[in-house]
């Protein structure tokens, strides 16, 4: 069962990244509200989700090229070393960069928001152990391009799956039911949990 | 330093703020208009069940004198929830103080003891100057972008005035916000419709016609502001003018709907060149373009020019001068101070097109020179000028300086400051509470007040 747990941490990332706040449910939420439709909120969990699966896609491919390329021990600690440098950077200044698209968007900037965001938090890189371990896994120790294609494409299915669910259910549930007052008290620091994880990220990588 | 939860003083949406607790501290700027000594930030005490109600209760003093502290606002605010760029867990804590004369900034740590704040940055203007070219610092707000201000002048005191970011947890200047200004030259007031992605501005003049009080020539030529300007909040690009037309003058505070999905807001015209009036204006989204209409105009009193500073004797009436007004968080009460005449109105704007007065008080004012139960000497001077309105509607708070240059072309022997507070009635009406009335101490003149937690001017909101 070693390939066990990589698929069960990409679907408790995808949870992870789908209960922010930041990465897309209040803006869907926020939309509804504005136009008054639940309509409009189910639309623009769509756009959200694709943004978001865009940037791990982008990340998972740059990451199996290198990772195809090089050799697998130094591939890892580069990668690793990238990974903290983002947590490092994000801890800093992250707080610096605010993604210039307002209330009035359509679909395709509610697209561009959701990747800029995603890949700005470094929501890709969250997920490179486990596709790591999966590629290693299914061939012994050495990345091929036949397989972790493949694998990869498989790793980005059930976590974006997995964010777009929890975004609707959560979208859904503050929408119909618990109204935005709750994000007064229940709205803790994801960003800095999230910096938290992606660091733990980075140090799992390295010592693995 | 972040926080695990949100600033308790944020809220997602202007109904619930609404709700939120009673302010117990207010916080006033204020100034010495002989700029001899430092200006300062006084605390005052507005908690009727306090032994210190209606008393200054704490000071701190700017490091440098000649500041002319003017408008002030928040490090954060409610606008942190905004889906599209949230950071909540930041503390509503300091206050961002400009020097409109100087151009200096001051940060003001308001934690631990919010009745003894402290300084705790001072930016220069030379590095204001140097990173966005700016002087003349006006108003503040917190928004998506970090903290926003507005300065009325370039770094060598000529137009374009304009906006610049600061960076809302270091400070740091960031540089001038403007990418495209189009035609946009004079600065006053700025704000904006979070819903509708909409920044607005308004007009005053240049600093070498106001920092020596309004030049007559330039009044009477209607070469002040009389323009709102539009533009993309996020693409920071001017998208439309629009002209008050000749006969008005002095366009001034911004004033939009709390509710981003309503595409309104008031604005104040100080005077009309044909008859002294003063106007209210409402500017509002027809299809695809921004409109405006005048929907308030309040007219001059007659008066005897005997009563009359050298400035009106010639047109033998009191201008009421709207100096400022404000909107109560439900977007249904508007404030308007008539600086002139001495009276503060409460409009019912819940249909913005169709305003109706529903109370009315008079005190100070050029010639009435109307009194307060709790005022030591009969006779007040100033009128009703910056106005602030608590977050669940019930208090009003206002002071009677407009600008050290000019308090003495309308109220020649100068003015004694003073800060008072009307009770808003369920349903309109207005009155003193007679038992709040601050006799500013000598020496400084009140300016903007802002009320602990957030109030009416302080805070948007991205949701319904």
């Amino acid at each position: 069962m070693t390939t066990f747990w990589p698929w069960l941490s990409l679907v408790g990332l995808g949870a992870f990244h789908g209960v922010n706040p930041a990465m897309g449910w209040l803006f869907a939420v926020a939309l509804g509200l504005h136009r008054q439709s639940r309509r409009a909120v189910w639309l623009s969990l769509i756009p959200i989700a694709i943004g978001h699966a865009i940037s791990i896609a982008t990340v998972l491919a740059v990451f199996v090229a290198f990772g195809t390329a090089l050799d697998p021990n130094s591939f890892r600690v580069a990668a690793a070393m990238l990974i903290l440098g983002v947590a490092g950077y994000s801890a800093l200044y992250g707080r610096r960069h605010r993604v210039r698209i307002g209330m009035q968007t359509g679909m395709a900037g509610l697209a561009l928001w959701s990747f800029l965001m995603a890949t700005s938090h470094g929501a890709g890189l969250m997920l490179v152990p486990a596709v790591l371990s999966l590629c290693l896994a299914d061939r012994g120790g050495e990345l091929a391009i036949a397989s972790s294609l493949p694998l990869s494409l498989a790793a980005l299915a059930v976590h974006s799956g997995v964010m777009l669910a929890v975004i609707a259910a959560v979208a859904l549930a503050v929408f119909e039911w618990l109204g935005l007052a709750a994000l007064r008290s229940a709205w803790i620091n994801f960003d800095r949990i999230w910096t938290l994880a992606l660091g733990a990220t980075g140090i799992a990588l390295l010592v693995q | 330093m972040a926080t695990w939860r949100p600033d308790p003083s944020f809220y997602p949406s202007p109904r619930m703020a609404a709700k939120a607790p009673k302010e117990t501290l207010a916080y006033v700027a204020a100034f010495d208009p002989e700029r001899a000594r430092p200006d300062a930030i006084a605390v005052v005490d507005v908690d009727p069940t306090s032994p210190r109600y209606s008393q200054i209760v704490g000071q701190v003093d700017m490091p440098n004198v000649g500041d002319e502290l003017h408008h002030f606002g928040w490090n954060a605010c409610s606008s942190c929830f905004c889906p599209n760029a949230p950071h909540p867990h930041v503390e509503r804590r300091y206050l961002i103080v400009p020097g409109l004369r100087s151009s200096r900034l001051h940060i003001i740590d308001t934690k631990p003891d919010p009745r003894n704040p402290k300084i705790v940055r001072v930016i220069e203007p030379e590095e204001v100057a140097e990173r966005a070219n700016y002087s003349r610092l006006h108003t503040t707000h917190c928004g998506p972008e970090g903290i926003y201000v507005n300065a009325l002048a370039d770094r060598d005191g000529n137009a374009p005035g304009g906006i610049f970011l600061l960076d809302h947890q270091s400070f740091d200047v960031l540089g001038q916000w403007e990418m495209d200004r189009g035609p946009q030259k004079l600065a006053y007031d700025f704000w904006w419709h979070l819903g509708h992605d909409t920044m607005i501005t308004s007009e005053w003049g240049t600093p070498d016609t106001f920092e020596n009080g309004l030049v007559p020539e330039v009044l009477l030529g209607s070469k002040y502001g009389r323009r709102l300007h539009f533009w993309d909040l996020h693409k920071r690009k001017h998208l439309q003018e629009i002209d008050f037309g000749e006969e008005h003058q002095l366009v001034f505070e911004l004033r939009p709907a709390h509710d981003p999905t309503k595409a309104y807001g008031f604005v104040g015209c100080v005077i009309s060149l044909k008859d002294l009036s003063a106007s209210i204006w409402t500017w509002y989204r027809d299809k695809d373009r921004w409109a405006v209409k005048k929907v308030i105009e309040i007219p001059a009193e007659p008066a005897d020019p005997d009563l009359l500073p050298p400035v009106l004797k010639g047109f033998s009436a009191v201008a009421p001068l709207v100096t400022d007004i404000d909107l109560s968080m439900d977007d249904r009460f508007l404030y308007v101070s008539c600086w002139g005449t001495g009276d503060m109105i409460q409009y019912d704007v819940s249909d913005p097109f169709s305003p109706k007065e529903t109370g009315r008080v008079r005190i100070g004012g050029i010639v009435s020179r109307a009194t307060h139960a709790k005022a030591p000497n009969g006779a007040l001077n100033g009128g009703p000028q910056m106005v602030e309105i608590s977050r669940d509607g019930k208090r009003v708070y206002f002071t009677n300086s407009l600008y050290g240059a000019i308090d003495p072309q309308f109220y020649p022997e100068g003015i004694d400051g003073w800060m008072v507070k009307l009770d808003v009635a369920d349903g309109g009406g207005i009155a003193f509470d007679e038992n709040f009335f601050v006799d500013w101490p000598k020496g400084h003149r009140p300016h903007q007040v802002r009320l602990e937690g957030g109030d009416c001017s302080s805070d948007s909101y991205c949701y319904p």
